[in-house]
């Protein structure tokens, strides 16, 4: 099998919003939050693939909308080629085997009142992976990969600490033999040094389990450590998609540029003094007409206010959406 | 040097608990120059925001505050009230993370500005609206003049921010205290507000103590650095020293355990456990039970700050040894 594992196309999301009284007398439709306006992308088989944004950039609903537990607007997200909205009984349970989900909030993704061996035998169970008999020494196997002790097993979620936590979630997510692993800002919660840990288990069970990874965060360091590519999404839309080394070096849309350079970099003599953009996101209640960007955008001329560029080929795997076939030379106001 | 503006000694904030006293502050001793950028470094629960609470004598009971805060001369922890309360919001500000909860809510912004401008400025009342125009100008928000009569949840959460800063600076206060003022905005405001905070300090000469657990944002920002961990200042120095070489075992985990470019996919020096609860902080060192180079002194007696460097202080029996690891930048 050679084509891509996961495939996202054109893929629309809307959420309507309560109609608000005046509204309604006035014949006005519903507001709308647009959440994806039309992302393509594609995941391959033992790749990770970041997805960075700012909040709001609608990179939770795409990763929602991946593992189905949203269905899209309008669109198709193919899993192996077969479009995973019409999926039924069987062929659905299968999918969700196939792709799991790791949350951000360890503290509520878990069930509190359930010991950790019920969490894992309950997704055991579920989709009747082992007969009964086998599903203790399971759970120790599980413990053990995320190197969690064996007698985690018969605590509650309520006595570990928040990196022991999103273990537990990532051992859950493990306990079905998933081939995806869609991890939605897996460490944003967890203090600096756990966040390491963490990235550093993850690294090691995707290569042990050879594993596809979807890693949607905000934290741009962490997406560049772990991902072999990087999608950046901007108000529901992918911007740009490039391998991980050339969106870094040779970024070619004038937001990535900007959230590269907003980034505060870790060595105190490569301080900047200027701000990297001017004001803030559009209301995605009422999007601009042209490029999404265009409003903060210091290199926007005519175009971009009129219409909205598609993604082209900048070069081997590399997509930008921006109407300006190059960016120009970055002024340098290093001291 | 100049005599320091503030000078923090021996701060020890404890609270009491069923089962007895914790120190959520424990000997905490530093000084802060004028127009100087110090950032007080710490994972959750290192004492790092009460620790700013304790100056400003904001610590809620159970909580006890003892030591010395000495700001020009006089040592707020013992200020009578009246005077303590000229001092705050007037000589020093302080900024919160969440400024949708400093903020009053039912009050429209232009109100807590000028409020401010009433308790510790001369100005009359119109002189207040003009200076509260200016103030809103300053921060960066535009439609100033149309904007005073907003309530707090009509801004965005940068924009909010921005409200918070014009209020800390209506009393053009000589000290700003900030605890994680961009923990929660996005990278492209953070760096909008980070930039408006150095602009402010430049133009008005201010100090500035910054609260973060962000390294990055202490690189971006900062002139001097306060690494805590459980309760006690483990290391400071300059930023740009203590950045190249670390001398103390846990802030060159710290440093390590931020992804840097040129090691992709590679391992992150990670810091195994995690910090100690504050009922139960081993004896010695604080951080020995994490430390890969802890020795059978590291357990035994708690190491004190020592110069390691020009101006670099380190709390750690095996300074030299770290000092000696190198730096982790390229």
């Amino acid at each position: 099998m050679t084509g891509p594992l996961l495939s996202v196309r054109g893929v629309r999301k809307v959420f309507p919003l309560p109609q608000p009284l005046w509204r309604g007398l006035r014949g006005l439709p519903p507001p709308v939050v647009h959440a994806l306006n039309g992302v393509s992308l594609e995941v391959a088989r033992g790749e990770t693939l970041g997805i960075v944004g700012e909040s709001g950039c609608g990179k939770s609903t795409l990763a929602r909308c991946l593992v189905r537990l949203w269905d899209v607007d309008d669109g198709q997200i193919l899993f192996e080629g077969q479009d995973i909205g019409g999926l039924k009984g069987p062929a659905r349970r299968a999918f969700n085997r196939r792709v799991q989900m790791i949350f951000q909030d360890p503290y509520s993704s878990l069930n509190p009142r359930m010991r950790v061996r019920q969490i894992l035998a309950e997704a055991l169970s579920v989709h009747r992976m082992r007969p009964a008999a086998e599903i203790p020494p399971r759970i120790a196997e599980l413990l053990d990969l995320v190197r969690l002790p064996a007698d985690a097993a018969d605590r509650f979620p309520h006595e570990f600490s928040g990196g022991q936590r999103q273990r537990i979630g990532i051992a859950r997510a493990l306990a079905v033999e998933p081939e995806v692993l869609v991890a939605d800002e897996l460490v944003s919660a967890l203090d600096v040094s756990v966040q390491a840990q963490v990235v550093n288990l993850l690294l090691h069970l995707q290569e042990r389990l050879n594993l596809t990874v979807v890693f949607v965060a905000h934290d741009l360091r962490l997406v560049r450590h772990i991902s072999h590519r990087v999608a950046v999404m901007y108000l529901g839309r992918v911007v740009e998609l490039a391998p991980t080394e050339v969106l870094f070096s040779a970024p070619a849309h004038p937001y990535t540029r900007a959230l590269l350079s907003a980034a505060p970099e870790l060595d105190p003599a490569r301080r900047t003094s200027r701000a990297a953009t001017r004001g803030e996101l559009p209301s995605p209640l009422d999007l601009p007409k042209g490029c999404l960007f265009a409003t903060r955008c210091p290199l926007a001329f005519d175009r971009c206010h009129a219409e909205r560029p598609e993604p082209t080929p900048r070069g081997p795997g590399h997509l930008a959406a921006c109407h300006l076939p190059e960016l120009p030379a970055q002024s340098q106001d290093r001291p | 040097m100049s005599a320091p503006v503030l000078s923090v000694r021996a701060l020890r904030t404890t609270f009491a608990t069923p089962r007895g006293a914790v120190a959520a502050v424990d000997d905490v001793s530093f000084d802060l120059h004028q127009g100087e950028v110090l950032g007080l470094v710490g994972e959750s629960g290192s004492g790092k925001s009460i620790t700013l609470r304790s100056v400003m004598r904001l610590v809620p009971p159970p909580g006890r505050v003892t030591g010395e805060v000495i700001w020009q001369g006089r040592d707020l922890l013992t200020l009578d009230p009246p005077a303590l309360r000229r001092v705050r919001g007037g000589e020093i500000a302080m900024i919160f993370q969440e400024p949708m909860t400093a903020l009053n809510p039912v009050l429209p912004v232009g109100l807590q500005i000028t409020e401010n401008l009433q308790a510790h400025t001369g100005l009359t009342a119109a002189q207040r609206q003009r200076r509260a125009v200016e103030l809103f100008d300053l921060v960066g928000i535009p439609g100033a003049a149309r904007r005073l009569g907003d309530y707090p949840h009509q801004f965005s959460g940068g924009m909010r921010q921005r409200v918070m800063i014009a209020i800390a600076l209506a009393s053009n206060p000589r000290l700003l205290l900030a605890d994680e003022p961009t923990t929660a905005l996005d990278v492209t405001i953070q760096d909008q507000i980070l930039k408006l905070i150095l602009d402010l300090r430049r133009d008005l000469g201010m100090s500035v103590i910054f609260v973060t657990h962000d390294l990055g944002v202490v690189a971006a920002t900062c002139d001097r650095i306060a690494v805590m961990y459980a309760g006690r200042l483990i290391e400071t120095g300059s930023v740009a020293g203590v950045f190249a070489r670390p001398a103390h075992a846990y802030t060159r985990g710290l440093l390590g355990s931020v992804p840097r470019a040129g090691a992709e996919r590679a391992p992150l020096l990670s810091i195994e456990g995690t910090p100690p609860a504050l009922a139960d902080i081993p004896p010695g060192c604080a951080f020995a039970p994490r430390c890969a180079l802890a020795e059978p002194a590291c357990h035994a007696a708690r190491p004190a700050l020592a110069l390691v460097g020009d101006g670099h202080h380190s709390a750690c029996l095996r300074a030299a040894d770290v000092l000696a690891q190198g730096g982790l930048l390229p």
